[in-house]
């Protein structure tokens, strides 16, 4: 088989032929590499695979009912083309689906089934909830050539296991998505982001929690300790609504806000060019040099654990959902501060999650947060009954898996 | 009475006696039911057409001795059967013969509630209300609201992934839980998931939510706990067909507004709700929609005036706004003595398929069509926004074939919505209910990959073992 072949039959166009291809895989026992806009591929553990299966012929949206905020789309569709078929009809995804483009280097369009395989989610999962809450429906091929579906196009739906959200976040390692369906919102007509300048972590994290508690429906609380452009520590609040309710939340937050200081507001374009760079890290991004982490632990630990992993390491960082996630950017060095790191955060209940670093250091340390004997045993077995042969992106998240 | 359970196995009935002792030493004596009388009381849950008196009931005090029971189980090769308050309307906690109930209900403490983080730790007796009430004192609330909130359990929810009548803008329990405390079957306990927004590793939470107690026993539960609204409103529509009805939730969507809940009643609902509770409902239109809002007072205006602007592009023909705390109250009462309400009348099923709410108007329609065919009446009360039907099928409980023909035609109600786009359940679960219709949604080979997940959990099928799966063909 010739190089040229092999790509040509690893770029299924239909369902059907992602079976075969993986029935064939299972004969010549390959192992398949998981790809689709290929722009994420530094995330997880390397994986050494003998071909590359790309959803990139697997595209277009199969279904979309604005009425019924249900959108479905085959794995490989552009990411870009689902938002944009959205924005004409006034909706969008609710969390925000991060682009890590700027964070990996990479060029390429993130796709929908990307999404949905790495559970990634925006600053407004904090209000609206993670990739996995609004993924309802899968079709995926398991690793014994089989087309699966779990959930479907109705938001209420609780037949038989959840196989939903046990996929969504499983890098590819339970199987190739062929398609995935969205509950979706309505986007909303204006933004602002109110601004409190100066704020130390400890108050910066009071002041995301007061605005959280609100009935205000806060739906971005982000705190840059060295500030959007490095000038001073800023913390933003965002609020997204139609004009007029928007104009009195944002007042009535204000006010509630006092205690912390003075509030400056930033409206619009400017506002969503905030919240853009936050959901893309890109205030740690820039650099290429460090190493990146993403921190998720109870947002009341938060300052203490950022204290004690300071203390020891050279590190920037930020916070967003209200301080329930750190992005935190160290140098490499021999382990990426992954010892300290993970006690740090294990200490606050918390898990950590190499995010960016190069090869050689994500080979040999554990990228996902080690899991306990317990939790390992089942997550052994819930691989082996997707996947018996290890086909599907073998090691992405934890060796053997 | 058509649901088949599987054949008691005779060695576990034989060995009973010897059974009793090996538990007794594992929990406090007021905590190990053994006699005939107080056994009964477990025999089924509100899915009452079935009845299954256990071995023995366990009512453990702590995670501790919940693994002591499931590993001295799991030795001995018996079943166990979880259970919350016995709300399930599927039959999810209707016991086996030869099983033992696993009953929650003495763990009944609110563990910690955490205001910084916005959650609160509790165990899984706790009821789903009594978590609300603990934390609205300080403005806040636990979204899911699932009718039987009073007394159904945060375990038993969870077990079932409950919904209610606010998921559409709140979602459902998976939603808004952040971890549970479990044990598994071979007395293993396990932490999933936590304070954190997310957990490394698969998302074994989300599984777990939902399986209807067959991946394990939970114990306790970390939930997320929202600010409440400022104020919330409700507005009441009468239209003169469900069609119109139908059509005015699908415009309001689509006009980009999401209300805190949309429910629909049809002619037969709205009569039997005025009739019991005297809630003001018109008597002579063929549907009503209750549609609430949340926020200050000025932005429910703004927002009420805007779905009432929708409905009346829709004909309506009856708009009642509250005007005051009274009446919001009055018109909530009819709908949530809906089901109380109806069974005054007559014995009912409640079926709980959901469609895609574009094909609502057809699926009443055939709804109304199939169950006058069989000389049924039918009233329909449902969360018109999520698409989430409860046709309740009225029979006489003292005519078997009354009985059995509405036990049918639920069955084909839920075929229907298959059909339709949706699925069997939308929160209440597949239980034994509607074990034997997974056919109908899903693939032999869907089927048995959900059962090699319920295998990793549970490989000797222990668990809740009747449930879910149909009882032919398993792996």
């Amino acid at each position: 088989m010739n190089v040229t072949m092999l790509i040509e039959r690893l770029q299924p166009q239909s369902e059907q032929e992602a079976c075969e291809i993986v029935k064939q895989a299972k004969l010549d026992r390959w192992s398949l590499a998981i790809e689709g806009g290929g722009t994420r591929a530094g995330l997880g553990r390397p994986v050494q695979a003998d071909a590359v299966l790309s959803t990139r012929r697997l595209t277009g949206i199969t279904l979309y009912e604005p009425a019924e905020l249900v959108i479905s789309a085959r794995a490989g569709t552009p990411l870009a083309e689902v938002e944009a078929a959205l924005a004409a009809k006034g909706q969008m995804l609710p969390f925000e689906p991060a682009d890590y483009r700027a964070l990996y280097g990479s060029q390429g369009e993130p796709t929908i089934g990307a999404v949905a395989a790495c559970n990634l989610s925006g600053p407004r999962r904090i209000q609206t909830g993670a990739a996995r809450d609004a993924l309802i429906g899968v079709r995926l091929v398991n690793g014994q050539a089989q087309a699966i579906k779990s959930g479907g196009r109705v938001m209420k739906n609780v037949t038989g296991l959840d196989l939903v959200k046990l996929t969504c976040g499983a890098h590819g390692t339970l199987g190739l998505f062929t398609e995935v369906t969205f509950k979706l919102l309505p986007r909303p007509h204006a933004q602002t982001t109110l601004i409190l300048d100066g704020l130390d972590d400890a108050h910066a994290i009071a002041a995301m929690g007061s605005a959280l508690s609100s009935p205000f429906e806060v739906s971005g609380a982000a705190h840059l300790p060295t500030g959007h452009d490095g000038t001073g520590a800023q913390t933003l609040l965002r609020l997204e609504r139609d004009a007029e309710s928007l104009a009195y939340r944002a007042q009535k937050l204000v006010e509630r806000l006092a205690p912390f200081g003075a509030v400056r507001r930033v409206e619009g374009a400017e506002s969503a060019a905030l919240w853009r760079d936050i959901a893309q890290v890109k205030p740690l991004a820039k650099a290429h040099g460090p190493a990146i982490w993403k921190l998720s632990l109870p947002a009341h630990k938060a300052t203490a654990c950022m204290k004690a992993i300071c203390e020891n390491l050279g590190a920037r960082y930020f916070y967003d959902w209200g301080g329930g996630l750190v992005w935190l950017a160290v140098m490499p060095g021999e382990d990426a501060g992954a010892l300290r790191i993970r006690a740090a955060v294990a200490e606050a209940h918390g898990h950590a999650t190499l995010m960016r670093a190069p090869d050689e250091i994500r080979a040999k340390l554990d990228v996902f947060a080690p899991l306990g004997a317990a939790l390992m045993k089942v997550t052994s077995g819930i691989k082996q009954s997707f996947d018996p042969d290890g086909i599907f992106n073998p090691g992405r998240m934890y060796a053997g898996v | 009475m058509s649901i088949p359970f599987p054949l008691p196995d005779g060695s576990i009935l034989a060995r009973r006696d010897e059974i009793l002792a090996g538990l007794a030493p594992l929990l406090p004596s007021e905590a190990l039911i053994t006699t005939e009388d107080e056994r009964r009381a477990f025999e089924t849950d509100a899915f009452t057409a079935y009845r299954r008196v256990p071995l023995a009931v366990a009512l453990p005090t702590t995670t501790e001795e919940v693994s002591a029971v499931l590993r001295y189980c799991h030795e001995q090769g018996v079943k166990v059967v979880a259970r919350g308050a016995g709300t399930s309307l599927s039959g999810g906690a209707i016991p086996q013969t030869d099983a033992i109930v696993l009953g929650l209900s003495k763990l009944n403490r609110i563990l910690d509630v955490n205001f910084p983080n916005r959650t609160a730790r509790v165990q899984a007796g706790v009821t789903n209300l009594s978590i609300t009430e603990s934390v609205s004192a300080e403005g806040f609330f636990y979204a899911p609201d699932p009718s039987s909130q009073l007394a159904c359990t945060i375990g038993g929810n969870i077990g079932m992934n409950s919904g209610g009548a606010h998921c559409l803008k709140y979602g459902v329990t998976t939603n808004n839980v952040l971890g549970v405390r479990m044990v598994q079957m071979d007395g293993t306990i396990l932490d999933l998931g936590g304070e954190a927004m997310d957990a490394p590793g698969y998302d074994l939470l989300g599984v777990m939510v939902g399986s209807e107690g067959q991946l394990g026993i939970i114990t306790e539960a970390v939930v997320r706990i929202l600010p409440m609204a400022e104020d919330a409103r409700p507005v009441l529509f009468g239209f003169d067909t469900s069609e119109e009805a139908g059509a005015c939730v699908a415009a309001i969507i689509g006009a980009g507004i999401i209300p805190v809940a949309m429910e629909f009643m049809d002619k037969e609902a709205i009569a039997i709700c005025e009739a019991f509770a005297k809630a003001g409902y018109p008597l002579d239109v063929g549907a009503m929609l209750i549609i609430e809002v949340e926020g200050s007072g000025v932005e429910m205006d703004a927002q009420l005036a805007k779905i009432i602007d929708i409905a009346k592009q829709h004909n309506v023909r009856v708009v009642r706004e509250s005007k005051s705390a009274m009446e919001t109250a009055a018109i909530w009462k009819g709908r949530k003595s809906a089901f109380g309400a109806t069974g005054r009348l007559a014995d009912y099923i409640c079926m709980d398929g959901t469609v895609p709410t574009g094909q609502l108007s057809y699926v009443l329609k055939r709804t109304g069509e199939i169950c006058a065919a069989a000389g049924h009446r039918v009233a329909n009360v449902f969360h018109a926004g999520d698409g989430n039907m409860h046709p309740l099928i009225m029979f006489d409980v003292n005519d078997p074939k009354s009985a059995a023909s509405a036990e049918h035609i639920g069955l084909e109600l839920l075929k229907l919505c298959v059909d339709a786009g949706g699925c069997l359940t939308g929160e209440h679960g597949v239980g034994i209910e509607k074990r034997d219709l997974m056919r109908y949604q899903f693939t032999e080979d869907d089927l048995r990959q959900q059962m090699r997940v319920r295998a990793v959990f549970d490989p000797q099928w222990l668990l809740n073992p009747a449930k879910v799966f149909p009882l032919d063909g398993r792996e």
